[in-house]
């Protein structure tokens, strides 16, 4: 599949009065054309930042994309000035937030923020975009859509509002949506419910998907390949069988071993990755994780471990992925 | 650090209830909450039926989770149990008393049995007071550790037991991450020594991998100190992992409660099938086969709840007679009580 976004050595920091946080630090990844890529990690390992520069939303001060390229459609999308990235946003890239009722404007109906969108991007007149809403809505599963172009996102439940904030992304027919945590905020049934709508529709309308959780079974669940993040950079990448079945980075194996799992037995004491995430001011010129790490050696100090291929397309950052047999893939 | 050497400096009445035995019963439990209206004069135009006719018991020793989705009515049940809401209606016995009709001061001393540990370890902490503030206030409080210097070690035996670092007794909790305030909440909730504590969604905020520490930092003191648990989660896996008995709530009533491994193996109800349908499991290979019912609509208005069983509008199973009556809980299979007329 042709590629669609390429991402190559993104570097984005907060200059903040601790430091200089080095949010994302040296990422590379592509996403082809309509496929899922998932992109997990924990609390700051820098997954959603790393989204958001793509379209350019990390404010400045404190933050700034300091290095990199992100190519979309064989365009670099950091040479491109206000007014030309404003044209991408939404047009072609669109992004659905964690939680729909900050990302919905409250003081507006749902019709008029999805209209403007319409008129703004593709010149569609009143009555013309008026009737998109209506069909917009309708695709994502909302009942009687013409009262809810009236209606306030306050009028709406949390479950509602996400599905206009889909329908919003839909809008203008993009070539990749970022979900960054689109179902975080939401209960588990209604969660499946916004998912399978997801899935659904990026499959039928053929829309590539970036979603970004910390949610392992969401991933296992929807993403054809996933992103491993800790501290800023890319641990590990492959198919989500490959990262499942044969994880070759610690960090990975001590992620999928800290999940308690449904359909494991009961009396499975969880293995706990010990310690916790770096301080992102202070990183030295080693693995970020090694401190946490149960197979670090002393190289692990003084070099930074590249993201290497193991084979079939899978990636690994670690200089010992190649020993981390069946012994350490037990653990989880 | 042992169980001994933690609970040595108290002192103690001896335990009334053994293991395996009721420690809590709750019988049909009531909380409604009045919706007002009116600037001036507050009229009552409904109820907000929170907790509807709900019952179950503890054991001693054991684990029970109380699983459902947002406004179902689970944390409600745990503040009632706690005297923090007066229940509208039914009976709280804990140990043999009954704690609704127990005034303030009475209630007093059946606090230092019944502890809660809250879901967000930045609010429930107050940022004012250093740790070992936090955890002496209680003992203060309840008079049980008077003696200054005794407190102190106290304070530095329960932040060991609780993995931190004794000297975190003189640090505020912005300086600590969300894992190592959550462990302050765990070791505030053991300080009085209590026999049962109430887990409100314990671990809900806090990352995977800092997750899975806490909950055997559950398991472990659970062991250690012979604690009872209510286990108040939404996330299911977390409650199949480490409760014994589950009960499952939707809209104020619990539709389902059987052993752990009963209630994941062999759900009954149609919510409590979709409920677990509904939860992705970490495993690609295992969700390319699964099943996946998605459940249509959404959670009514627990103020204008539907007539008969509250699930009937979504539920797959229903037939004329869901609508009109409410189907009570049932023993289908021993231990196992489901409350549908369809299974």
């Amino acid at each position: 599949m042709a590629k669609l976004l390429e991402i190559e050595h993104l570097h984005t920091q907060f200059f903040t009065s601790a430091g200089v946080v080095e949010a994302v630090n040296d990422v590379s990844y592509d996403v082809a054309e309509g496929e899922t890529l998932g992109l997990v990690g924990e609390s700051g390992c820098g997954k959603s930042v790393s989204a958001l520069s793509v379209l350019r939303l990390i404010s400045w001060p404190p933050g700034r994309i300091v290095g990199g390229s992100i190519r979309f459609l064989g365009k670099d999308l950091l040479k491109l000035s206000d007014a030309e990235i404003r044209r991408v946003r939404g047009r072609q890239i669109a992004m659905v937030f964690q939680e729909p009722m900050t990302s919905l404007n409250p003081v507006l109906t749902i019709g008029l923020q999805i209209t403007e969108t319409l008129e703004h991007h593709l010149g569609m007149s009143d009555a013309q975009a008026d009737a998109r809403a209506v069909e917009l809505l309708g695709m994502v599963g909302i009942s009687d859509p013409e009262r809810r172009l009236k209606q306030y996102p306050h009028h709406l439940s949390g479950g509602m509002r996400q599905r206009v904030m889909i329908a919003l992304a839909l809008s203008c027919e993009p070539k990749l949506i970022i979900a960054d945590e689109p179902t975080t905020a939401l209960d588990v049934t209604i969660q499946a419910q916004i998912l399978e709508l997801m899935k659904d529709l990026s499959k039928r309308l053929g829309v590539a998907l970036i979603i970004i959780t910390h949610n392992l079974g969401v991933v296992a669940r929807y993403a054809d390949r996933v992103n491993v993040m800790y501290a800023g950079k890319i641990v590990e990448e492959g198919t989500a069988d490959q990262i499942y079945h044969n994880p070759h980075h610690p960090y990975t194996i001590g992620l999928l071993a800290s999940v308690p799992r449904m359909d494991q037995h009961r009396g499975k004491r969880l293995v706990p990755i010990d310690g916790q995430p770096p301080d992102l001011t202070k990183l030295d010129n080693g693995c970020a994780y090694r401190p946490r790490c149960r197979w670090a050696i002393d190289r692990c100090a003084n070099e930074i471990p590249p993201l290497e291929h193991v084979g079939d397309g899978q990636k690994a950052a670690c200089f010992r992925s190649h020993e981390l047999g069946d012994e350490a893939r037990a653990v989880s | 650090m042992s169980a001994q050497a933690a609970t040595a400096h108290t002192t103690r009445s001896p335990r009334s209830v053994e293991k395996g035995e009721t420690l809590l019963e709750i019988r049909n439990l009531k909380k409604y909450f009045a919706v007002t209206e009116g600037v001036v004069v507050h009229r009552t135009v409904g109820d907000i039926k929170a907790v509807d006719d709900v019952s179950f018991t503890i054991r001693k020793g054991e684990t029970l989770g109380l699983v459902g989705e947002s406004g179902c009515g689970k944390t409600t049940t745990g503040r009632c149990i706690l005297q923090l809401e007066r229940p509208t209606a039914g009976e709280i016995v804990f140990e043999g008393t009954n704690l609704e009709r127990l005034d303030q001061k009475a209630m007093i001393p059946m606090r230092q049995k019944m502890q809660v540990i809250f879901q967000d370890p930045y609010s429930s902490l107050n940022p004012r007071m250093k740790v070992g503030e936090i955890l002496g206030e209680p003992m203060r409080v309840h008079g049980i550790q008077p003696d200054r210097a005794k407190r102190h070690k106290r304070i530095a035996e329960l932040l060991a037991v609780c993995g931190l670092n004794p000297k975190f007794a003189d640090r505020y909790p912005h300086e600590m991450s969300g894992g190592q305030r959550q462990r302050v909440g765990i070791a505030r909730a053991l300080c009085l020594n209590p026999d049962f504590i109430i887990c409100d969604e314990a671990v809900s905020a806090l990352d995977v991998s800092i997750q899975a520490q806490v909950i055997n930092l559950l398991e472990d003191l659970r062991e250690e100190f012979d604690l009872t648990y209510l286990f108040i989660a939404h996330d299911l896996s977390v409650v199949h992992h480490l409760c014994n008995r589950v009960a499952v709530m939707y809209l104020g009533k619990v539709m389902e409660l059987a052993e752990s491994d009963e209630l994941f193996d062999h759900p009954m109800h149609p919510y409590t099938r979709a409920l677990l349908s509904a939860v992705p499991v970490a495993d690609p290979k295992i969700e390319a086969e699964r099943q996946h019912q998605v459940l249509p609509g959404e959670v009514p208005s627990p103020i204008n709840p539907p007539s008969g069983c509250v699930f009937h509008p979504r539920c797959p199973l229903v037939v004329d007679s869901c609508r009109a009556e409410i189907p009570p809980l049932r023993e289908l299979r021993t231990g196992h009580w489901v409350a549908c007329t369809q299974v």
